[in-house]
């Protein structure tokens, strides 16, 4: 067993027992930070196989943004233990069966031939000036150019949709506008008035 | 070096004398780098008390001194801090998660300190030298935000929690303008290593530095970097005359100082970056024979030091910015004026270079 194994085995046996953790544990905010934690292990074993970019990208993105977010909806919530826990047994079959296709399918996946560990050779390696990043970018931007920017444009659809669904304009809500405040000037808020003294009695 | 590789490779064998070699070489490199850092930090808090009292015509700390020396008055105050700071015992509030607790400040200062792996100090001055630099240091910065979350749920009270749901909210937004500004940099270097970007804007003199041509995108990313690390005039996550001290109510001892060492070191960290990205990091500002002389250490030093003291003059000269106030600059004003900036560049660098080379001026586009 040498050094890479070792990190191998360590960052896989933390990954698992996160994510073992993620549906096992009580607390929506704690399985929301083993998320966070398998996400970040899974982002070293990527590093491991020389995917700099994606594992990166990995972090930047679930870590940094898609998890802040989730973990702060889960904060507010108000969750009742119990009432999640109502409908267990009568829903168990239908949970135990998906289980089992789930399982099936992955066993079917790993026993195959075609996706045993020699049909897919260590990738030779690579020069010390490669960049992941840019052979990356290569590809993105000239072989899958129409796919990638069919799934921006989807994306973006599905921005505009979600604000337009949740965007109320309410009428008596005590709004300030700060482009307003900010071109206001002195003259138009400010009175100078002048006084005569008063005398000394 | 080499005798204490073949030390190693003679006591562990050859292939784990190798990486246990390279394992304690990196260890001492990371403290050669950590120390000086927390070093700065402590100093950065003096420097920063001196400062904005000279700003406002008082003195400052000027009694604590080493071994009664007069002229070093107040320069032992952030040591005595510190050693106050761990004296100090750390209260765990009544129904706070135990665990998340103590969690959340070490969860704030490791990407802080990790993020500084990746950074040049000079041209042959780094830890690791690695392709995706400017990915990295966007992906440890953007952890950052999980220790204040924590910190704030974890404490199980009403102004933490508000802290919190301030913060993530803003570090999140200004994330995004801070992003695209660094797009920038990158479609001008054509590199996301540190080293490469720098080297990118060697060329004679500071107007070779991309703070020119990506002038507006400067201004985005250090005022992003501002409302990153939650310094005044941003910040209403702590906004002690609205919600007490926010996600840090809770916290004292040295829990509490955790918290400082991270929003320092990460101020320094966004000054370093702005130097290396837009100043031209270690190169001097004219390449003539007495600013050659300094060596790029010093430069890089001089280019932060100024940025730090642009943190300190923000604090003492802006009144603090209203909520949705910092929404709409996020989001209204900067992330369109890095989007517009990005079609530009776009369109400027695909110009024929005949085109570019008539204007005389031209010293970033060929």
């Amino acid at each position: 067993m040498n050094f890479l194994e070792i990190i191998f085995y360590f960052f896989s046996a933390i990954l698992v027992l996160s994510a073992l953790g993620v549906i096992t544990s009580r607390n929506p905010v704690h399985a929301a930070l083993l998320l966070v934690l398998a996400f970040f292990t899974a982002a070293g074993l990527w590093l491991l196989l020389g995917a700099e970019f994606l594992a990166i990208t990995l972090v930047l993105v679930y870590v940094g943004a898609v998890m802040v977010l989730f973990l702060f909806v889960v904060m507010m919530l108000d969750i009742n233990l119990d009432r999640l826990r109502e409908g267990y047994w009568k829903w168990f079959p239908f949970g135990g069966l998906l289980a089992v296709v789930m399982a099936a399918e992955v066993v079917m996946v790993l026993i195959n031939k075609n996706f045993s560990i020699d049909q897919m050779p260590a990738p030779p390696p690579h020069a010390s000036d490669y960049s992941n990043t840019k052979e990356l970018g290569m590809l993105l931007y000239t072989e899958y150019v129409y796919a990638f920017e069919l799934a921006a444009v989807i994306l973006l659809v599905a921005m505009v949709a979600a604000i337009a669904l949740t965007l109320r304009t309410r009428s008596k809500v005590k709004f300030l506008d700060p482009s307003k405040q900010v071109i206001v000037k002195k003259k138009d808020r400010v009175r100078l008035v002048s006084m005569p003294s008063e005398k000394k009695e | 070096m080499e005798y204490a590789e073949q030390l190693f490779g003679q006591f562990f064998g050859a292939e784990w004398g190798l990486m246990l070699f390279s394992l304690t070489k990196n260890l001492a490199l990371i403290f050669a780098i950590v120390i000086p850092l927390l070093l700065g930090v402590a100093y950065l808090t003096f420097a920063e008390r001196k400062i904005i009292a000279s700003m406002q015509i008082r003195v400052g700390p000027n009694r604590v001194t080493f071994f009664g020396i007069p002229w070093l008055g107040g320069w032992g105050q952030p040591i005595a801090d510190a050693v106050k700071a761990m004296m100090k015992e750390i209260i765990v509030p009544n129904g706070a998660n135990k665990v998340l607790f103590i969690l959340g400040p070490i969860l704030t200062i490791a990407p802080a300190l990790a993020a500084w792996a990746v950074v040049p100090f000079s041209p042959e001055m780094v830890l690791a030298d690695i392709n995706a630099g400017l990915l990295y240091i966007l992906a440890m910065t953007s952890m950052g935000v999980y220790g204040v979350i924590i910190a704030g749920w974890a404490s199980n009270s009403k102004y933490a929690f508000l802290g919190t749901m301030r913060t993530a909210a803003q570090v999140v937004s200004y994330e995004l303008a801070m992003g695209f500004a660094l797009v920038c940099v990158l479609m001008m270097s054509q590199s996301l290593n540190l080293g490469d970007i720098v080297r990118g804007q060697e060329g004679g003199s500071l107007l070779n530095w991309y703070w020119i041509p990506l002038f507006p995108m400067f201004v985005v990313y250090f005022i992003s970097g501002v409302a990153e690390t939650n310094r005044a005039p941003f910040d209403v996550a702590e906004g002690e005359s609205e919600i007490v001290a926010g996600f840090h109510v809770e916290y004292s001892g040295m829990a509490f100082t955790v918290f400082f060492l991270a929003e320092y070191s990460n101020m320094i960290l966004v000054a370093t970056l702005s130097s290396l990205l837009f100043l031209g990091g270690w190169l001097p500002p004219l390449d003539m024979a007495p600013f050659t002389l300094i060596p790029g250490f010093i430069w890089l030093l001089l280019k932060v030091a100024f940025l730090l003291f642009c943190f300190l003059w923000f604090r003492a000269t802006f009144p603090r910015y209203r909520y949705d106030q910092i929404m709409r600059l996020g989001w209204k004003v900067f992330i369109p004026i890095t989007i517009v900036w990005i079609v530009i560049l776009g369109g400027v660098m695909q110009l024929p270079s005949s085109l570019l080379n008539m204007f005389p001026l031209n010293l970033w586009f060929h």
